[in-house]
């Protein structure tokens, strides 16, 4: 019983997930401009995280919280960097 | 599938609750993402995932796994931390960067013009070439 709840559940999650990474990428791809790209992969990396989260649960070993982590602390690092060269026109001044 | 098969209910039930919860909010965040008219509206949209999207996945996975271990499993709120503190930090300089070139640029759909503006706001022609 709780077996199919759970498998049920993690599928659901991995499959909406999916779609919102779909999403995400056709809004990095339409754009228009450039702060709607940079606000797209952001969400990309979120998401990504997320999706890592729910295999591991899926797949039942700690290991892809690491790898979670590491793109939680890339995308953050990203993000900053293309909004500062956004602001102004280079990252480290 | 055999770690899933000797969890009780009333662990499967809240983690499958959770879980469902935030995919389905990260999903509205990007259909938001995708519809909103406006870049400044636009900016909200992910914060979903961003808050309880991610707030309700780590907590069912650490639910979950601490059942699993049989012990507290409290570095995944990690994650969670780490995320809600960067997330606002992230969409600020994003937003002054947007608004920034908006300025720059003497577009019609800053936010002062649209909290005081007759006109409701919208994307011209010029806002929306890319660059």
């Amino acid at each position: 019983m709780s077996e199919i709840l759970l498998t049920l559940a993690l599928l659901y999650a991995q499959i909406t997930l999916g779609l919102a990474a779909c999403i995400a990428c056709l809004c990095v791809l339409r754009g228009p401009r450039a702060q709607d790209r940079v606000l797209g992969l952001d969400s990309l990396y979120v998401i990504a995280m997320l999706l890592f989260l729910v295999t591991g649960m899926r797949s039942g070993s700690l290991f892809f919280f690491e790898a979670a982590l590491v793109i939680g602390a890339l995308g953050f690092v990203t993000t900053v960097a293309m909004a500062k060269f956004l602001l102004r026109g280079e990252v480290i001044e | 599938m055999n770690h899933l098969a000797d969890i009780p209910l009333w662990i499967a039930l809240p983690v499958a609750f959770l879980v469902v919860a935030g995919s389905s909010l990260a999903l509205l965040g990007t259909i938001g993402l995708l519809r909103l008219r406006l870049f400044y509206d636009r900016l909200h949209a992910p914060t979903l995932g961003t808050s309880w999207g991610i707030g309700a996945i780590v907590l069912g996975s650490m639910l979950l796994f601490s059942w699993l271990d049989s012990r507290p499993v409290l570095h995944e709120a990690l994650i969670g931390i780490f995320v809600i503190v960067t997330t606002p930090a992230t969409y600020l300089l994003l937003g002054r960067a947007a608004l920034h070139r908006d300025r720059a640029k003497g577009s019609a759909n800053l936010p002062n013009a649209a909290a005081e503006g007759a006109d409701p706001p919208k994307e011209t022609a010029e806002d929306t070439v890319p660059d």
